[in-house]
């Protein structure tokens, strides 16, 4: 009786999509509530008894310090324009990329940056566009300027390192949604009489919206969430103080846990807002396959 | 654009060829269609029928020989400038525009007037019978009304040469056999050239005036589909037309066309489609004229039945001959494998043919 019953309940928890497979998902979810979830929940509650015992006291605090609530215009200034070039600049690429017989040297060579790190980057770029680096030195042994162009510690350097270490990742994602839209349907626009630009603008872009949506967005967390580059190549006192690192400093300077959970809190509803005002505009394009019918 | 279509009066394909790397896909390509004409390219895959028509369309280039409308060299110019419809074996509907979009976009590109895109592509909707889809995306139609949207997107354009490639092979068998109909309907009221892709013969035969028969990058052979379905001219292409029986055998006699061949101690006689050069030579036969007959008719071969099939008005086996050829016959009744059986070849049906190099 209690066997067949047992027969019974384990077919239908198959019926529902659950049986010996999914018990898999197990170590990931252990981890995500551990490293995710609990530390995030943690942190909200901690930003919520702040060291003066009010309730919403480090939010006042943040919102009336302009030291404090500017960082979040210094990020975006620079995780917006960072972000926006990547894409810009990753489009074209990845649409002559796409006709390209041997992709895999490319795709080689374009991993390299991303696993190298933003600090080994971050060393590059002061040494070779450093006062006494290559860059410089070339510029004016060709008279082009007088004197340095200073593109480290100040608010550019920050920008070329979330540029070079970003690109790779953006150009990535849209050469695969690039190569996602079936060759067919410019052949299609083609023998309709569209030129290159109209095939572009008419064919192509509907099609890349949703994808280049995803793309701005994680994208664009990974250049607002930028630390290391702030802090190495930029100014972090001055116009490249992102929202990190005041984070960081109320954590490690002040010793102030729960300021410090606080700004991370208001870092992650910016990140959340952007990405859902962007999710938004995409929801108002055509979102279904990349493909002109069957086969 | 109403212009230039009216005043075309035949394409010319010049010694056209395309090589990819190595390989050899087209080959001294030459053929002219004149105005008005359904041309059907048959062959099995591989054989450079999508390779010719993507050249004839522009999105391949030749690597030699040239195309001609009249007498304007077209394979010069861009796909975009030859104003050709073409009709993709996968419908290539652009996916983010309704019917109406994607049947109007060609006009737009054309730089249209807006009301005069709107009538026009009204009676293209009109033509293949799509008006109540009109505002649909094309992911909400079924296969069939996919295909007629990008039949009608690629007649809106009133093009001179109007291309499919294998327009009908993502559809069922009904739907496949309703639409030969459609597009047969739908040339004859254009006017223009129809250039058809296939590998299906039954569809070649229905649709098309003329059928180049393609192999291996090269014409085999080019005619109505009567002549290709009785009198192809080479072994490949009769094979091809569904002369599946391939039985060698020895040179008897031979007296102008008609060849005596001895089939294992079987005389059969066959009108030859080429001069034998040959002691040995082959009978080609379609299934449906090798009929299984009783034990005592003279002149019938004996072979062993290896499978057999009910097809409704008759039924269709394989057998084995002595020499373990293998043949496909037709049966009035059943019969089963293993059992004997006396095979009998429909002389006015046979060809026969030198053996292939």
């Amino acid at each position: 009786m209690g066997h067949k019953h047992q027969t019974g309940l384990k077919v239908r928890l198959a019926a529902r999509g659950l049986d010996g497979v999914t018990l898999l998902i197990i170590p990931s979810l252990l981890l995500m509530i551990g490293l995710f979830i609990y530390p995030f929940l943690y942190g909200l509650w901690l930003s919520f008894h702040p060291k003066d015992g009010s309730f919403l006291g480090n939010y006042a605090r943040f919102f009336a310090d302009p030291f404090l609530y500017e960082t979040i215009n210094k990020t975006l200034w620079i995780a917006m324009p960072a972000t926006l070039i990547n894409i810009l600049f990753a489009v074209p690429v990845a649409f002559r990329v796409r006709l390209m017989q041997n992709q895999r040297w490319l795709t080689t060579l374009l991993v390299l940056p991303i696993t190298l790190g933003t600090v080994l980057v971050a060393e590059g770029m002061l040494n070779y566009l450093g006062p006494q680096g290559w860059f410089n030195r070339t510029i004016m042994l060709l008279g082009l300027t007088a004197g340095p162009v200073k593109l480290v510690h100040n608010y550019w350097g920050v920008m070329l390192s979330l540029i070079i270490t970003g690109f790779p990742f953006t150009f990535l994602l849209i050469l695969s949604y690039v190569t996602g839209i079936d060759p067919a349907l410019e052949n299609a626009g083609k023998t309709l009489g569209a030129r290159a630009t109209s095939r572009f603008r008419h064919i192509f872009l509907p099609l890349l919206i949703p994808g280049l949506a995803i793309t701005f967005c994680l994208s664009f967390v990974q250049a607002f969430s930028v630390f290391p580059s702030a802090v190495l190549l930029g100014a972090p006192a001055g116009p490249t103080r992102v929202i990190s690192i005041a984070a960081y400093q109320a954590a490690f300077e002040e010793y102030d846990y729960s300021m410090a959970s606080s700004i991370a809190m208001i870092m992650g509803f910016v990140q959340l807002g952007i990405v859902v005002a962007v999710l938004a505009v995409r929801g108002l394009f055509y979102r279904g396959p990349a493909v002109g019918g069957k086969g | 654009m109403s212009k230039d279509h009216s005043a075309f009066r035949s394409l010319r394909l010049e010694q056209v060829g395309r090589v990819f790397g190595a390989h050899n896909a087209l080959k001294n390509l030459n053929l002219e269609i004149q105005r008005g004409e359904f041309v059907a390219l048959l062959g099995p895959s591989g054989c450079g029928k999508s390779t010719a028509l993507n050249c004839i369309a522009g999105l391949l280039t030749t690597s030699s020989g040239s195309i001609w409308l009249d007498d304007r060299r077209i394979d010069v110019l861009d796909a975009e400038e030859r104003g050709f419809g073409m009709v993709f074996q996968n419908y290539a509907l652009f996916p983010h525009m309704s019917v109406r979009q994607n049947i109007g976009f060609g006009l737009k590109m054309r730089d249209v007037p807006k009301a005069e895109i709107a009538k026009r592509v009204d009676q293209a909707l009109a033509t293949v019978r799509l008006e109540s889809q009109a505002d649909k995306l094309p992911g909400q139609l079924s296969g069939g009304q996919q295909q007629r949207v990008a039949i009608a997107r690629a007649i809106v354009i009133e093009p001179p040469l109007v291309l499919m490639d294998e327009p009908l092979s993502n559809l069922d068998a009904k739907l496949r056999l309703e639409m030969r109909q459609e597009i047969r309907r739908i040339h004859a009221g254009l006017g223009s050239v129809t250039i058809y892709v296939t590998h299906d013969q039954d569809e070649a035969l229905s649709l098309a005036d003329r059928i180049v028969v393609l192999r291996d990058g090269e014409i085999r052979q080019v005619g109505t589909p009567e002549d290709l379905y009785m009198r192809p001219a080479k072994l490949d292409v009769a094979d091809f037309m569904g002369f599946r029986n391939r039985i060698n055998g020895r040179v008897a006699q031979q007296s102008g066309d008609q060849v005596v061949l001895d089939i294992g101690g079987v005389h059969v006689q066959g009108q030859a489609r080429e001069t034998i050069t040959g002691p040995i030579a082959v009978a080609s036969l379609r299934p449906d004229d090798l009929v299984a007959v009783a034990a005592s008719e003279a002149g019938a071969f004996s072979a062993l039945v290896e499978a057999i099939e009910y097809r409704g008005r008759d039924f269709f086996g394989s057998a084995r001959l002595p020499d373990q050829t293998e043949v496909f016959f037709r049966s009035h009744h059943r019969l089963n494998a293993g059992e004997p059986v006396h095979l009998m070849a429909d002389k006015s049906k046979l060809l026969i043919f030198n053996q292939e190099a």
